[in-house]
């Protein structure tokens, strides 16, 4: 029977502190039972259990971190329990079907999920001498991220977003359309597909958003749900993430799924760690995040990847949203710099009515070179995807121009330049809500776009290819 | 052994202990039932302070502390090339085998193989008197490289017996010495040495010679020294990892370390599965032969990637005992940079700009210095060249990392997100990048290259910067305003922006380019440069110019001349030649 210590010694916020604790290690998880008030030292008879971490120890005094609000709780009526482990999740492939909160436990009214095997919810580090290097793309039917920013089986791709812009949306068309497509990922077919779905800090409407797509596709029985919405305890929202990761690496890499994790919003996760870390009276440094805002995030996004010798996979899109549409934010920067890739969206393309809004140029997918091409998708997909980067960047510097000294002044060559500018993002770019291309069709398209412009004017395309894609009758 | 303590308080990597027992500042201790390494990074009166190279869940107040006696060291012997470590050099292969794909806290290996046998010949004989630094033994470690077992320094006397030559394991005695005091020294292959302090040298000598890359923009325009340090900032996407994998694959040095500071698992995979396969165009052996990698991904422990460029460089230097040319690739420093920020905020340490301790420039310079080209203790000759990745917040270079890194590195390869957004890579920057190296080179250049060299490179950059300022115009008024000459200015600089500075890594000619390939596109570029500027001083009007297909043949020269067809650059100047004259002859 482990020693409960009664009574605490301060509560500021979620974060807890005990006196003359024995035997506490780092990072285990400790149990509150919290009775009514004012008992005056008698025994508390607990009514409540909360759970909480320990976060710092200084001799025997600890530190805890407590996942649930601290309301009801005072100094006299809670009883302090070590449990002796660290923060696990029971797990078994039953918990695909479920909604649960942020902390792993059932919402759903369907009881308790089977519990096969215990994982400890940091999860260690991918020892990069068994990863596999990912190769194998997602066909997602949406033409921006196909043809220009391949999402690879393995990878962490997130979506740079602002509020009000259509990320959601673009999230769950990623979901509908990658889990239908049979011939997602080129060569093997085996692998179940599932999703695990973690919403940190999210509004209501967004979960339900997200729940109600999952059931008219028909995948909700393959979907994992950890809910933790915005008005829920801070200090879950970050554990939230690491028990859905925990989900996804036990089922890609025990149970041998291709899992999908979809992490929204790591905004509000890095603003929760941001709440824990001025608590604890941390020395902040940028915007006052914590220095090791960049550790927890790539602790976060590294969980992505495959072992060799498991046909399972752990995809990641992780959204977020960058504050005040600033790509420059600590959190979307230090996203970007752990994770491969990123896909902006953009409030001005929003504006213009294209759905997806995604401004290509600062849109990139770095494993898509060693996924596409002749042996996965076509051999002229990385010439095309150039072509259309260098050519569309070139749009920009013609509509510079035109703003400064008129259309009509430009030349002829730069003209061209804004037609396919608009028509690339009409075309290329814009497609519908339910709209599922194929990689041809959107090859197919880029090429016809390119034809709007001199021929001389690819200069990032083979000659070879040119001469055989490059239709001189259109 | 070594001093014995509790711990007391724990916060993340940082650890404490009451009360001081006699630790040494930097001493190597060992944390807790499962011995995790830590050091020793702050001593007082009521407190040491140390850092846990592991994860720390699960360690208790109360648990023992050990001191190792010594300062965090590296063992250095044959079979660190072909190899891959973590920040303080466990072999990722040996836990893989032992732990699976996830890397558990406290596990243990031995850095090196002390199994493996090794084929040694000896090199000395009794009666030889050997000083620090003599080469005792050779073993060829890889296909590419002979390993040569060296006196530590600070060593010397006479050899008393050797063994035969024949296979011998790292820890085998080898040789055995007398020194001057009459003790008798047993040595074998294996040395350590502490991270932290720079491995002692003779003399240093100037960089007066490149580290040929093959990359034109950095051959041609910002040379890097052997030796020399450079330092490659730019924000997310603009191919910083790109860069470094490219330069280490063909630069001329003989050894790369590459340290994946606080980087992607996916990378390092990337890097160790495409060095396995990738030849080494000079010795025809794997490039892997003469690699080592050093791996401390973002989410291993944040202690050890600030352990892991240390590591990183004093494997360097050891090659370099040897007589190698080492090149060090550290991606990115600015990953070592926030562990030392993080660390620092979990010490509670007055913060400095943007939270960065106070210290770090003097580690960022105590870092860099460690780079150059030296004379070895036994008197070879060896480099050690620094190439460290800038990761700059939100891309702005004004930051503190990047500023301080300018202050120390030499050369300075700017990487500009709109030039990579619009696919041209290399994304070096021509106008905001610069080497100090170019003067101290520039006879080399002279002597290997040609004489003409430096003048085609001044050239070139003149064109560029010229293109710059018309561009200022152009965004005002338009292009077609402009005067004939300064049209052809523009047209030349496109010439040189598509067809010499950008450079396709994925194309089998165009990755690599010799010197002297390099030299005749300049050339080439700047022999079209002057016979048109000819043709425009005669008041042909650029348009008519811009109708022949000649730009775009001199764009295509990287694709279409292979590299080792060197005389065919002659066709290109007559083709130049028959342009102008069909011009003259047509419309003069």
């Amino acid at each position: 029977m482990a020693i409960e210590y009664l009574g605490l010694s301060e509560i500021n916020g979620p974060m807890i502190v005990v006196e003359g604790v024995e035997g506490a290690f780092y990072d285990e998880i400790v149990e509150f039972g919290v009775g009514s008030a004012y008992t005056g030292g008698a025994p508390v008879e607990a009514q409540q259990k909360k759970l909480g971490r320990i976060v710092e120890i200084a001799g025997d005094k600890a530190v805890i971190q407590v996942f649930e609000s601290t309301a009801d709780m005072s100094l006299l009526n809670t009883r302090t329990r070590l449990t002796g482990r660290p923060m696990e999740i029971g797990l078994s492939e039953d918990i695909l079907g479920r909604t649960l909160n942020g902390l792993g436990k059932p919402i759903d009214g369907l009881g308790p999920v089977r519990t096969e095997v215990f994982r400890d919810v940091n999860g260690q580090p991918m020892n990069p001498c068994t990863r596999e290097y990912p190769r194998n793309y997602i066909r997602t039917g949406i033409s921006a991220i196909d043809g220009l920013t391949t999402l690879i089986r393995g990878q962490k791709l997130p979506i740079f977003s602002g509020n009000g812009l259509p990320h959601d949306e673009l999230a769950a068309q990623i979901v509908e359309q990658a889990s239908l497509g049979e011939d997602a990922g080129a060569a093997d077919g085996e692998g179940e597909f599932a999703i695990v779905f973690a919403a940190m800090g999210v509004k209501y409407d967004v979960a339900e958003y997200f729940k109600r797509t999952f059931e008219e596709c028909g995948v909700s029985s393959h979907v994992a749900m950890f809910l933790n919405l915005s008005n829920d305890p801070v200090a879950e929202r970050l554990i939230t993430p690491k028990v859905a990761l925990t989900t996804a690496e036990y089922l890609a890499f025990e149970k041998n799924m291709h899992i999908l994790v979809i992490l929204t919003d790591m905004t509000s996760f890095a603003e929760a760690m941001r709440e824990v870390s001025s608590l604890k009276g941390e020395i902040p440094s940028r915007k006052g995040y914590p220095g090791y805002l960049y550790s927890e995030l790539a602790c976060l996004y590294e969980r992505a990847g495959i072992v060799k010798g498991s046909e399972g996979s752990v995809t990641q899109i992780p959204i977020l949203t960058m504050p005040n549409d600033d790509i420059t934010h600590p959190i979307p920067d230090l996203t970007g710099y752990i994770t491969e890739g990123q896909i902006v969206l953009e409030r001005a393309l929003h504006q213009k009515n294209i759905y997806p809004p995604v401004n290509v140029l600062p849109s990139l997918s770095r494993l898509m070179k060693d996924g596409i091409g002749a042996k996965y998708t076509r051999e002229d997909h990385q010439d095309v995807a150039n072509q259309l980067f260098s050519s569309y960047a070139r749009v920009g510097e013609a509509r510079d121009l035109a703003s400064v000294i008129g259309e009509d002044e430009l030349s002829p060559i730069d003209k061209k330049y804004l037609e396919f500018g608009t028509a690339f993002e009409q075309k290329f770019v814009g497609q519908g809500r339910n709209e599922n291309r194929t990689i041809e069709e959107t090859l197919a398209v880029g090429w016809e776009l390119l034809h709007i412009l001199p021929k001389e004017e690819l200069d990032r395309i083979d000659t070879k290819i040119l001469e055989k894609y490059w239709d001189d009758a259109s | 052994m070594g001093v014995k303590g509790k711990i007391y308080g724990i916060n993340g990597p940082v650890i404490s202990i009451k009360g001081n027992l006699g630790y040494k500042m930097n001493e190597m201790v060992c944390v807790g039932g499962r011995r995790l390494v830590g050091e020793v990074i702050g001593l007082s009166r009521e407190e040491t302070t140390i850092q846990v190279y592991e994860e720390t869940s699960g360690l208790r107040p109360g648990e023992t502390v050990e001191g190792m006696g010594n300062a965090i060291s590296v063992t250095l012997a044959p079979g660190i090339l072909k190899n891959i470590f973590d920040g303080i050099e466990r072999p990722l292969e040996v836990i893989a085998a032992r732990n699976g794909a996830f890397i558990p806290t406290g596990a243990q290996a031995d850095a090196l193989d002390k199994e493996r046998l090794w084929q040694t010949h000896i090199t000395v004989q009794s009666g030889d008197f050997v000083t620090e630094g003599s080469v005792i033994a050779e073993v060829p470690e890889t296909k590419s490289i002979v390993h040569k077992v060296l006196l530590a320094p600070g060593m010397s006397g006479e050899v008393v017996r050797t063994r035969e030559d024949g296979e011998y394991t790292i820890e085998q005695e080898l040789v055995v010495i007398r020194t001057k005091e009459g003790e008798e020294r047993s040595l074998s292959m294996t040395q350590k040495w502490p991270i932290r302090i720079p491995r002692p040298v003779a003399k240093r000598f100037p960089a007066d010679r490149p580290l040929v890359t093959g990359q034109r923009i950095l051959d041609t325009l910002f040379p890097i020294a052997k030796g020399g340090t450079a330092a490659l900032p730019g924000g997310f996407g603009t191919g910083k990892t790109m860069t470094q994998h490219q330069l280490a694959k063909w630069c001329d040095a003989d050894i790369i370390i590459y340290i994946g500071c606080g980087e992607r698992g996916n990378e390092m995979t990337n890097v160790l599965e495409e060095f396995g396969e990738l030849v080494d165009p000079k010795s025809g052996n794997l490039l892997m032969d003469r690699t080592a990698l050093i791996a401390n991904t973002s989410n291993m422990p944040v202690a050890a990637r600030e352990a892991s460029i240390y590591t990183g460089i004093t494997l360097a230097e050891y090659y370099r005992d040897m007589g190698y040319h080492v090149a060090i690739m550290a991606d990115s420093t600015s990953r070592w940079a926030e562990a030392l920020r993080e660390l620092s905020g979990r010490l509670e340490e007055m913060p400095a700009e943007e939270g960065f301790p106070a210290y770090l420039a003097s580690r960022l310079s105590a870092f860099y210095e460690r780079a150059g080209y030296v004379q070895n203790l036994n008197g070879t000759e060896g480099s050690v060249t620094i190439i460290g990745a800038v990761s700059p917040q939100g891309g702005d270079f004004s930051e503190p990392v990047t500023q301080n890194t300018k202050r120390f590195a030499r050369c300075f390869l700017a990487l500009d997100k709109a030039l990579a957004y619009a696919r041209h890579y290399p994304a070096i920057n021509w106008l905001t990048s610069y080497s100090e190296y170019m003067g101290d080179l520039a006879a080399w250049y002279g002597e290997h290259v040609g004489s003409s060299f430096v003048y085609c490179r001044n050239q070139i950059l003149n064109i560029l910067t010229t293109e710059n300022r018309l561009n200022e115009i152009v965004k005002l008024i338009g292009s077609d305003v402009l005067p004939d000459d300064q049209k052809l200015v523009l047209e030349i600089a496109r010439v040189i922006r598509l067809g010499f500075l950008q450079q396709n890594a994925f194309h089998a000619e165009d990755t690599f380019v010799p010197m002297e390939k390099q030299l005749k596109m300049m050339e080439v570029i700047l022999y079209l440069y002057d016979r048109c500027k000819a043709l425009i001083d005669l008041s042909m009007p650029m348009a008519l110019l811009r109708e022949s297909d000649v730009f775009e043949k001199i764009i295509s020269i990287k694709y279409d001349v292979a590299n080792q067809e060197l005389d065919r650059f002659e066709e290109y100047h007559t083709m130049i030649d028959a342009f102008y004259q069909h011009l003259i002859a047509t419309e003069g």
